[in-house]
């Protein structure tokens, strides 16, 4: 039996090392299925799947509803912008309402961290966390994962750092987990005042100088500013962050070896990486992307499959 | 549960090597056909047919390919879902003559799942199928074989096990009652 050991995805922290193999193991084959002239499977051709949104996305729900159309299911696509939840209705009335004509899975994007996890307590859908917050994002760890995995072999044993606003991102949230399960050495680095306390107490180790995190790593995940969750100045301006945090080709070439360079997206160019970075050889940004679909699709089918 | 043999590796060899007869008689040079090996356990007659076709008939090239089935079975959340494979195809079926290669041939639903997964690889001219081992009174779909090992008559209850000497350590088919 091939099966994962959980009903939804909302997040890494649920998954355990078996779950995770499984995900890339499907996702392999859903890479070929995505790389043939025709794309498509008809493997999801009676699930319908449910894509809500209540925070704006561009990268993840149209991979999502990429991942969703290659296997055949049916979509619905739900904006909180351009909805009921502007007049007052509360969550889980907006998700039974949407399940009461007939929706298998919800695939959910939230400001709040746990909307997921509270959401699948009080629904009959699978859930799929597409991020809560500043909580979990984990089909983004699981497809920087499987990037480093079809990059580099394998996760276990490599040294992987982790740059930027670790404190308001779900993507280091989910990635340290999902490293830290499959065998990785994880650091994060960043200003003092964008790393959480105690956050040792997960495994990682903290780094603040940007040259030494990149001389000890074979990956360098390198993170987005998250201007719009910062309430208060947490470093004095984006160039003195850019000047400490930023990664340059002068600063790749000061190596002594080839690292791996990621990036979850949107990218502010000039700010944490420059261009020249994020279109070298090194970095592997644009694979993320198309792995994105795959392991989405991984993730569907298998949850799908788990669905009475 | 017990099991008979319904086909020791002495038998298995002469049924290949009249079975890659009856493939040269339909396609000669095998310029343009395909053999396909249906994941998972098609794949290993398909790879001996072709050994045996190169290799005893001087048959020069021949274009293998696997395909696998899963994401297009018809049986999705109705039961265990079985791992997928890797699909091989380095050639597009367009226009060819593609044969299905698969060891058992029971409800055909398989069969039917392949002729669904194999439209993403192009149209191909006519497609055939040859299995070593037809279990007939069990179908339920309208799909014969084109070109058959053995006909075995089992009930639903007894399952067909094919063993590969590379895969299994041995060349032997053995029907098994639970």
């Amino acid at each position: 039996m091939s099966e994962l050991s959980v009903n939804h995805l909302l997040g890494i922290k649920y998954l355990n090392k078996k779950d995770i193999s499984l995900i890339f193991e499907t996702a392999d084959h859903f890479k070929e299925v995505i790389n043939r002239s025709i794309k498509k499977v008809p493997t999801l051709r009676d699930i319908t799947i449910a894509n809500i949104f209540f925070e704006n996305s561009t990268r993840t729900k149209l991979s999502f509803e990429l991942a969703e159309k290659r296997l055949s299911a049916d979509v619905v696509n739900f904006s909180a912008g351009q909805s009921s939840v502007k007049k007052g209705e509360t969550l889980i009335d907006t998700v039974n309402n949407i399940l009461s004509m007939k929706v298998d899975m919800v695939v959910m994007r939230h400001p709040n961290p746990g909307a997921g996890i509270f959401l699948s307590q009080h629904v009959k859908a699978s859930i799929v966390n597409a991020g809560d917050g500043a909580h979990e994002h984990p089909t983004q760890a699981l497809l920087d994962s499987f990037s480093i995995r079809e990059k580099l072999g394998d996760v276990g044993g490599k040294n992987v750092v982790i740059v930027g606003d670790i404190l308001h991102s779900r993507v280091a949230l989910s990635n340290i987990f999902a490293l830290k399960l499959q065998g990785a050495n994880v650091k994060v680095c960043g200003p003092k005042t964008l790393i959480p306390k105690h956050i040792e107490s997960l495994g990682v180790g903290v780094e603040t100088n940007l040259k030494k995190a990149l001389e000890w790593c074979d990956v360098a995940n390198m993170l987005r500013v998250q201007n719009e969750r910062m309430d208060i100045s947490y470093f004095p301006s984006t160039r003195e962050y850019t000047q400490q945090f930023g990664v340059n080709k002068e600063l790749l070439n000061s190596l002594d070896k080839q690292i791996v360079i990621m990036h979850p997206g949107p990218i502010n160019r000039g700010v944490e990486i420059t261009s020249d970075v994020a279109d070298s050889d090194q970095s592997i940004i644009l694979h993320q992307v198309e792995n994105g679909v795959a392991v989405r699709m991984a993730v569907l089918y298998l949850l799908a499959s788990k669905i009475k | 549960m017990s099991q008979k043999v319904l086909l020791t590796s002495k038998e298995i060899n002469i049924i290949l090597h009249r079975l890659a007869c009856q493939l040269m008689e339909n396609h000669l040079d095998f310029k343009d056909t395909a053999l396909i090996g249906i994941q998972p356990r098609g794949v290993f007659l398909a790879e001996r047919l072709v050994k045996i076709l190169k290799k005893e008939y001087k048959i020069k090239h021949i274009d293998l390919g696997f395909l696998d089935i899963t994401f297009f079975r018809d049986d999705f959340g109705r039961g265990e879902i079985l791992k997928a494979n890797t699909t091989q195809m380095n050639f597009l079926v367009e226009d060819k003559k593609v044969v299905f290669i698969d060891d058992v041939l029971y409800t055909g639903r398989s069969i039917r799942a392949a002729l669904t997964a194999i439209q993403s690889f192009g149209r191909p001219s006519n497609i055939e199928l040859l299995t070593l081992i037809d279990r007939r009174f069990s179908r339920h779909l309208p799909i014969q074989p084109t070109y058959r090992g053995r006909q075995v008559d089992a009930i639903n209850k007894e399952k067909v096990k094919v063993m590969w000497q590379e895969n299994d350590g041995e060349d032997k088919v053995y029907l098994v009652s639970k």
